[in-house]
């Protein structure tokens, strides 16, 4: 059967999520398709770890609201929705103390898709200082390396689509471009990539369409090429440009 | 010499409650539970190896290998139907849950099996004995340590060498971020509970064959099991054998001196390494 070109990989319809009483986010709706990169921008407390919280299922929605490939997902537990392709670099990188390097990269390859282009050695070729380190503690590496870690072990179940929220976060710029410089060798493999970030100029650069998101509402969605600082301010803090 | 065999008597002693606390051990290390009906599950499984060299006339070792998939399923549901519902940031739940199953069990116990005090028969290998040079140990105590040796060497390797290994610690380090992962946090959990019910019918085949038992002797176990894991430190089963052996060695050197204080003299050992190192010989866990 030939997948519907026009169906997205991913999708959320009025998806929402709450922290006890206190809610976060209200009716998203966004798509995502097979191969694209898109990046959610938004102010601190937007709520886009929330965001992919509820996509992965950490938190529990209805099952019409996230879509994978038209198939309701929204109340299938994590563990589910990452052998359905989705594969998560969380926010912090959240490594396994008790777990080598490598350990930790074949912790995420446990469960596998398919014999997709992702091994052991494709992720040390990626970043090869982790082959050096690949007996250390995971904690024990600088915060770049931690972060080529926990992307390297998303990476290792051959993800159809990759969410990354925060990568650049408390990195240094020169840190932040090695690990950018990676997303073109990920992307070469067909997956879909959904980057958080913070930094609104390389969102644009790297991504094909973005999201902003301001206080569990998106405010702005549109192709990198064409939105205007002005926009983008105005979404990002809710001024009239 | 007699201080000679004393020590090596407890030493090998200390091999049983090694086997008593290695399954409490191992889920408290992945979950942070603390199974109050531990001892009493031993003691169930002791009735059931009991009840299979009765029925089926097989000899224990053979009736402990059947009774080992039965504890697992009995560990796996246990865990899944009941404990899984109960574990969350409150420890207190999962020690009041287990608290009444080891109350339930001591009383279904009494019911079915009476409060006579039972013995697995183990024919000439009761008697046996190994003459090693200095001292003569009994086959039995010699096949208990060893077997609490293998055993915490084979949990060592799947700890730190498979991928339910990993999998065991990754869950225990993080369950959400586990989760993640594609690990089921809760089929974990079963999976150790389950595992720990198989180290329980070894310990609940040595119990049965060394002594008496009965319905009510499972919180003694219990105790044991818990000082031998606290001397040894959180965490690492290797320590856990060291724990039960000092408390091996202190319960026999005890009884040498005066029969009474056998018991006594377990308990004061467990507070004094407490005093003197209130994380244990070898603490890993650092929470
Ligand atoms: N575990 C939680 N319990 C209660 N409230 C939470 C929790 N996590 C987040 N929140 C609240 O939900 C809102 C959205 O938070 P979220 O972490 O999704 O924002 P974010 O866009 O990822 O921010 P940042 O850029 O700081 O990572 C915030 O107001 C935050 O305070
Ligand atoms: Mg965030």
């Amino acid at each position: 059967m030939q997948p519907n070109p026009d169906t997205p990989l991913l999708e959320t319809r009025g998806l929402t999520a709450a922290y006890g009483q206190f809610k976060a986010l209200f009716g998203i709706d966004l798509h995502i398709h097979p191969g694209e990169c898109v990046a959610i921008i938004g102010a601190n407390g937007a709520g886009k770890t929330t965001l992919m919280r509820a996509i992965t299922g950490v938190l529990r929605n209805d099952p019409g609201m996230v879509l994978h490939r038209s198939t309701p997902i929204g109340a299938l537990s994590p563990d589910q929705v990452m052998q359905r392709g989705i594969a998560m670099v969380p926010e912090g990188r959240k490594l396994f103390p008790s777990l080598s390097v490598e350990e930790n990269l074949l912790i995420g390859g446990q469960v596998r898709r398919g014999s997709g282009h992702w091994s052991l050695d494709a992720i040390y070729r990626l970043f090869p200082i982790l082959r050096e380190r690949r007996h250390s503690p995971g904690t024990a590496l600088s915060g770049g390396q931690q972060q080529m870690v926990a992307i390297g072990r998303a990476l290792m179940s051959n993800p159809e689509l990759l969410l990354c929220d925060e990568i650049s976060l408390g990195l240094a710029p020169v840190v932040i471009r090695d690990i950018y410089a990676a997303l073109p060798a990920i992307r070469d493999t067909g997956a879909a990539v959904v980057l958080v970030e913070q930094d609104i100029a390389r969102a644009l650069s790297v991504a094909d369409r973005i999201y902003c998101l301001m206080e569990g509402r998106v405010t702005l969605t549109a192709p990198s090429a064409e939105v205007t600082r002005a926009a983008i301010h105005a979404a990002y803090f809710g001024e009239a440009a | 010499m007699i201080w000679l065999d004393t020590l090596v008597q407890g030493i090998l002693l200390g091999g049983l409650y090694a086997l008593f606390a290695a399954g409490l051990s191992l889920v408290f290390g992945i979950m942070r539970l603390v199974n109050l009906a531990h001892g009493d599950l031993i003691v169930f499984a002791a009735f059931l190896i009991l009840v299979t060299v009765n029925l089926l006339g097989l000899n224990p070792f053979l009736s402990a290998l059947l009774a080992a998939p039965l504890m697992f399923a009995t560990g796996w549901a246990l865990q899944r139907l009941v404990l899984n519902r109960v574990l969350g940031k409150d420890i207190l739940p999962p020690l009041l849950i287990t608290f009444g199953l080891s109350v339930a069990l001591q009383n279904g116990m009494l019911e079915v099996f009476s409060a006579d005090s039972q013995r697995i028969r183990a024919g000439a290998l009761e008697s046996a004995s190994v003459d090693l040079g200095p001292v003569t140990v009994g086959t039995l105590p010699l096949l208990t340590f060893g077997s609490a040796v293998l055993a915490i060497f084979l949990l060592n390797r799947l700890f730190y060498s498979t991928a339910l290994g990993r999998a065991f610690r990754a869950t225990s380090d993080d369950p959400v971020t586990a989760s993640l992962m594609g690990i089921n946090p809760r089929g974990v959990f079963a999976i150790a509970t389950g595992l720990a019910m198989v180290i329980v019918t070894l310990a609940a085949l040595y119990l049965g064959m060394r002594a008496n038992f009965d319905p009510s002797i499972g919180p003694a176990r219990l105790i044991y099991a818990f000082e031998a894991v606290i001397i040894g430190g959180l965490g690492s089963l290797w320590g856990t054998l060291a724990g039960g052996a000092i408390i091996g060695i202190a319960q026999t050197v005890g009884a040498q001196i005066n029969p009474e204080w056998q018991i006594l003299a377990g308990h004061i050992a467990f507070l004094v390494v407490l005093l003197i190192r209130p994380r244990g010989l070898f603490p890993r866990a650092v929470d």
